[in-house]
């Protein structure tokens, strides 16, 4: 098991670029929970909150080429690959103008371009499409990464293994993440795994393990890193098991810890757990000014106010969409 | 003239190595594909030739596999993934019909995924229930698949040739009865995914049939030409999806009569799809409802006599002829109906 020494030291820049990420992340999440009842916006959302840390920290240490794959609750994935904010309400309000012309919706968000390839709504299933980017890259001898982000229900799934033994087998530059919140749907661990643990059952095979706080930005940062480093030394896949509280229900905008199914953090745990206010505290700890943050938090702001009235405002596809995409030539 | 003779097991390997050969970015994977036996020799000599990044062999894990070919795709590769049987893409059916049908429309176009899927069904020798599925009816129901199932060596080299150049995912399901099949291939001759083929040309009635369907209905054809003087016109469909129903609508028009002799399930299956469109199209020219054939409604038995009785053959296609034209019954006695398990040895 990988563990991480030491923390990481982010420049100035870095340092606010990742705030600006998960920032973006929660609050474009929270504008969603406001415009839910206006019923504009139909489609499953799986909101990530609590979550954001895990694709910002990981994905910022990835290098530039590496191919990214998720699931759908992909919202802070999306939009840390590409920040094109518009294009994401476009696709949450159905529009013409979306990437994928209203017909990805918020569980199928991808950007390709910017190596977001695809994200699933069935859990398990994106895994091997990572293994199968990693092979072409081994195929063209390039050095080229691939990743998956995935929970902790798609490890009860068969293909999971599948890919977890050819990635071990053909030492695959990949990266298995496995965002853990500890419930499938309203279902908790107890329940469903039959293994101690992720990490232990994983261990057995012959790739890199590394286990952490997934509401830590910056641990989440350093254990990315050092599984990188270790990759690098050793090719071979690397299996990173991130834990996080999921603030929400599992799909729509609210809260349901009144349900019963788990209990409700106490305010300490809450702000713990909580990636963007416990990053928020460490910059301004490490003397960042109010004023600095405030700038960004006013910038992100309006970056959601124009998205959303431009979205708002576009036209919905017109029929002949319908028959368009389904297949090339 | 590029023209020579063939068995189907070597058009599929010359396609093979001619796409291989033409572009790096194809390669062959799957369970079996680099073992001695080579998937009944279709891929001989590929290991060889192209070495093991190019075609090598895989874990049991047809889920895994798939998602593998379909992100190998994405990454602007060409995978060509190998089942020994079709009944083996069960277990991939979550990557086909959830993503591979459905990642190029969820990504408004953005996506291509160049792949192909291919798969014996099996048949004879004791195949039985899980060794014998064809599927093509349930592979075609989805939009954004192209399933191709060729009867000719020529259709088996043209067509894979096709399939591998196409963006799109094409499921290529190949008989095993038909491997040992001898015709002229013409390397040069192209066949695009779509359009069926016309294996007999005639007036008294058109057999529109699937795989090894079209090898009964030639065969039904012979007969009932040499013994009624009548001429069944015989229209390999060749691919399922997309289907293009014009040479068989312009052949209804024509013979009045049409008969659809599908491999695989009557019931939900491919020919209740080519009797609609048919008795759509040719509504006023029919003289009879459309008739089908296919596998008994039961699963694939074992035994020899049982799995005679499930598949449709040339004498069944000769008496629903002879029903549709209010015909006598002719005399088979005298006649030898071809059957391929006489000669094949099993077991695999």
């Amino acid at each position: 098991m990988i563990q991480c020494e030491g923390g990481v030291k982010l420049k100035k820049q870095e340092a606010l670029g990742l705030f600006r990420k998960l920032l973006l992340g929660r609050l474009v999440e929270e504008r969603i929970r406001k415009e839910y009842p206006s019923d504009q916006i139909k489609t499953a959302a799986h909101l990530g909150i609590g979550g954001e840390a895990i694709p910002v920290g990981v994905g910022h240490c990835l290098p530039k080429g590496t191919k990214a794959f998720g699931t759908y609750r992909n919202h802070v994935l999306y939009l840390s690959m590409s920040d094109d904010v518009d294009g994401f309400f476009a696709e949450m309000y159905g529009r013409l103008t979306a990437p994928a012309k209203g017909k990805a919706g918020s569980m199928h968000m991808c950007s390709p371009e910017h190596g977001l390839m695809a994200t699933s709504a069935v859990v398990g299933t994106p895994i091997p499409l990572a293994a199968g980017a990693a092979l072409a890259s081994v195929y063209r001898q390039s050095r080229e990464l691939a990743v998956v982000f995935f929970g902790d229900g798609a490890v009860e799934e068969g293909v999971f293994w599948e890919t977890l033994n050819f990635a071990s087998l053909r030492q695959l530059p990949m990266v298995f993440v496995c965002e853990d919140n500890g419930l499938a749907i309203h279902t908790p661990t107890s329940e469903r795994q039959g293994f101690r643990s992720i990490p232990e059952a994983v261990a057995g095979f012959n790739c890199h393990v590394a286990s952490g706080d997934g509401s830590d930005l910056q641990g989440v940062i350093a254990l990315t890193r050092e599984m990188l480093k270790r990759m690098a030394e050793e090719p071979k896949p690397g299996f990173l098991h991130l834990t996080y509280l999921r603030f929400l229900e599992h799909v729509g905008p609210g809260e349901d810890f009144h349900i019963g199914y788990r209990r409700r953090p106490t305010p300490e745990e809450a702000e713990r757990l909580d990636p963007v206010r416990r990053f928020e505290k460490e910059l301004l700890q490490d003397g960042y000014s109010e004023p600095e943050l405030e700038a960004i938090r006013i910038e992100v702001a309006r970056q959601i106010d124009r998205s959303v009235a431009q979205a708002q405002q576009a036209p919905l596809p017109p029929a002949s969409e319908l028959y368009t995409d389904v297949v090339t030539g | 003239m590029s023209s020579k003779t063939l068995t189907y097991r070597e058009a599929l390997n010359r396609a093979l190595v001619k796409e291989m050969e033409a572009d790096p970015d194809v390669f062959v994977f799957g369970l079996d594909v680099p073992d001695h036996k080579r998937i009944y020799g279709s891929t001989k000599g590929l290991v060889e030739q192209f070495g093991a990044r190019r075609v090598f062999g895989t874990p049991l894990s047809e889920e895994a596999m798939t998602g593998v070919a379909l992100g190998a795709a994405l990454s602007g590769l060409r995978p060509i993934h190998v089942h020994i049987r079709a009944d083996f893409m069960l277990l991939g059916m979550n990557q086909i019909a959830n993503m591979a049908s459905n990642l190029r429309y969820m990504s408004g176009g953005r996506l291509r995924l160049p792949l192909v899927i291919r798969a014996m069904i099996g048949r004879g020798w004791g195949q039985s229930a899980q060794h014998s599925k064809s599927m093509h009816s349930i592979f075609a129901h989805f939009p954004g698949l192209k399933v191709v199932l060729p009867t000719t060596p020529q259709d088996a080299y043209s067509l894979m040739r096709s399939s591998i150049r196409d963006d799109n995912p094409v499921i290529f399901l190949e008989h095993r009865w038909l491997y040992d099949i001898a015709g002229e291939v013409d390397e040069e001759c192209v066949i695009p995914l779509g359009p069926p083929g016309v294996l007999r040309a005639g007036d008294a009635a058109t057999v529109v049939a699937t795989s090894w369907m079209n090898v009964e209905a030639v065969k039904a054809a012979e007969v009932l030409a040499k013994k009624r003087g009548i001429e069944l016109e015989v229209i390999d469909v060749r691919t399922v999806s997309p289907f293009q129903e014009d040479v068989i609508a312009a052949s209804v028009e024509k013979t009045k009569h049409c008969i659809v002799v599908d491999h695989d399930w009557v019931f939900c299956g491919f020919g209740a799809e080519v009797a609609a469109r048919i008795s759509h199209r040719c509504f006023g020219s029919l003289k009879r409802p459309v008739e089908r054939l296919g596998y008994a409604p039961t699963p694939c038995p074992t035994t020899r006599p049982l799995e005679t009785l499930f598949y449709p053959s040339a004498v069944e296609i000769i008496r629903v002829v002879e029903r549709m034209l209010d015909l006598g019954q002719t005399d088979l006695s005298d006649e030898s109906f071809y059957s391929y398990e006489q000669r094949f040895k099993g077991p695999f």
